[in-house]
């Protein structure tokens, strides 16, 4: 029960690490600014009215905007943290793309569902993006597995005892952090949500709704950059401090490089977008997995 | 390594009763999107219910799997339907006596088999990884084909989506082929 609540939290606190990294460039007051806006916009949203409109499928869309921070913390429950996961099966990384992959299907519900042209365009773009960035993605997590001769998260960042595995796998690593970006639709993967289609998925979502869906997404932002810390950085593992703040440490980096680097690019359009990842990306990453293959033959893990 | 205590049974049972539930719910509504979803709820049901067998990475990959048929489904349910939102309520069935008749009969004929078989009993015991083995039961004599049978999957798809677009190369770049940039409705990405 303490474990549950404990991984709850985390997840919680990352995902607040990320909004608040991503409103300190343009929030009164830095960082410190940037928490209070941040507080003060989830209480607002909580005692705001939610909105209806005509002829929606209310129960699919209620049923999206709860899906989508459900989701975030179930992905949370894998992440390796001082040794153990919260769930630890023989099948933890399948687990972290299923639940990717039912965010596919919550964030399309929330945008079918309020029966409006804006949020059903943001939908359908990031079905697009989901398309492009799927494939890369699972190989990439792949390859993980693959080094540490194992699908189960623990014996993922055990196997990285003597050497990390972005030393060996960058091309995975990146395309793992830049599909987190994109499965969260947040900076240059936020066409989903962008303002040309007035908010797109978030147009008609308001109150609790709206509070929902944007926790659910920046906890998703946060927990995918421990697992990416997790997967390629080593984990816990590090000198002098114990397992547990090196985690803290290496996922907050992840976190913090990506929001830099995430409101340093433009939002792709997501039909550009998947021309990349079809033609550059699968292959890239289908040469990543074999190099990581030969390396396994030669024993080098 | 799965439970088999009264609370594991009564699940496997609620699971089964949302299953069915949901399957038939799956012909029942009348737009497109809640059969969609009905149908991916009923599939999330049979894979926690491999869950509950211990067979791990089957559940998961069977929730994978039909997850993103389902997004996918809903993209082809825009580019071909008329009606896809139900809001003017339309049949979706066809052929509905002769389905429901061999609906039926495979139901019942696969209940009375799975209640009256002579199951056998159970030789050795739970393996430490079930992933391990049933990559190894799955894969460990048969690689070679997999790979080429694979492989040739992959290709079918790809004649058969090469030969369903109407617009070929000679009409992207020229009767020879000699435009720099590609005359698409959509202009964008690679340059290829």
């Amino acid at each position: 029960m303490t474990a549950v609540v404990a991984v709850l939290a985390g997840a919680v606190l990352l995902g607040a690490a990320a909004a608040i990294a991503d409103r300190a460039v343009t929030a009164r007051g830095g960082p410190r600014g940037a928490t209070t806006e941040v507080l003060r916009s989830g209480v607002r949203l909580l005692v705001k009215g939610r909105r209806t409109t005509v002829a929606g499928d209310r129960l699919l869309w209620r049923t999206g905007v709860a899906a989508v921070p459900v989701l975030a913390i179930a992905a949370a429950a894998v992440v390796p943290v001082a040794g153990r996961s919260l769930l630890s099966t023989s099948a933890d990384l399948v687990w972290f793309n299923a639940m990717e992959a039912l965010m596919w299907a919550a964030v399309w519900l929330v945008g079918w569902g309020p029966n409006s042209i804006h949020p059903l365009v943001g939908g359908y773009r990031f079905l697009a993006q989901g398309l492009a960035y799927e494939l890369p993605l699972m190989f990439s997590l792949i390859t993980a597995g693959l080094a540490a001769g194992s699908l189960r998260a623990t014996d993922v960042v055990a196997a990285q005892q003597g050497l990390w595995f972005v030393v060996t796998m960058p091309v995975a690593f990146v395309v793992f952090v830049a599909s987190a970006a994109a499965f969260a639709f947040w900076g240059p993967f936020a066409a989903p949500a962008s303002s040309d289609i007035g908010g797109g998925v978030l147009a008609e979502l308001s109150g609790p709704d709206r509070l929902l869906v944007q926790v659910g997404r920046y906890t998703l932002l946060g927990v995918s950059a421990a697992m990416a810390a997790a997967l390629f950085l080593g984990g816990g593992h590090g000198p002098w401090l114990p397992d547990v703040v090196w985690t803290a440490v290496k996922s907050l980096a992840v976190l913090g490089a990506l929001v830099w680097l995430g409101r340093r690019l433009p939002v792709v359009r997501p039909d550009r977008f998947v021309d990349v990842a079809w033609m550059v990306l699968v292959p890239l990453t289908l040469v990543q997995a074999l190099v990581v293959a030969l390396l396994v033959l030669a024993g080098a893990y | 390594m799965p439970d088999t205590g009264l609370a594991a049974h009564l699940l496997a049972a609620v699971l089964g009763i949302v299953a069915v539930g949901t399957g038939i719910a799956v012909f029942r509504v009348d737009s497109m999107a809640r059969a969609t979803f009905s149908l991916l709820a009923s599939f999330l049901a049979v894979a926690a219910m491999l869950g509950l067998l211990g067979l791990t990475y089957l559940a998961v990959v069977t929730a994978l799997m039909m997850t993103i048929e389902m997004a996918i489904m809903a993209v082809f349910m825009i580019m071909f339907m008329m009606n896809p939102a139900g809001l003017m309520p339309m049949t979706m069935t066809h052929n509905q006596r002769g389905s429901f008749v061999a609906g039926t009969t495979t139901f019942v004929v696969l209940t009375a088999g799975v209640w009256l078989v002579d199951w056998p009993a159970r030789g050795g015991s739970l393996p430490a990884d079930a992933t391990r083995q049933l990559g190894e039961a799955i894969m460990g004599s048969h690689m070679l084909v997999m790979l080429v049978i694979g492989i040739g999957l992959f290709a079918t798809i790809l004649a058969g989506t090469v030969l369903a677009t109407a617009r070929g190369r000679y009409d992207r770049f020229g009767a020879e082929l000699d435009r720099r940039e590609p005359s698409d409705p959509l202009p964008g990405g690679l340059p290829r």
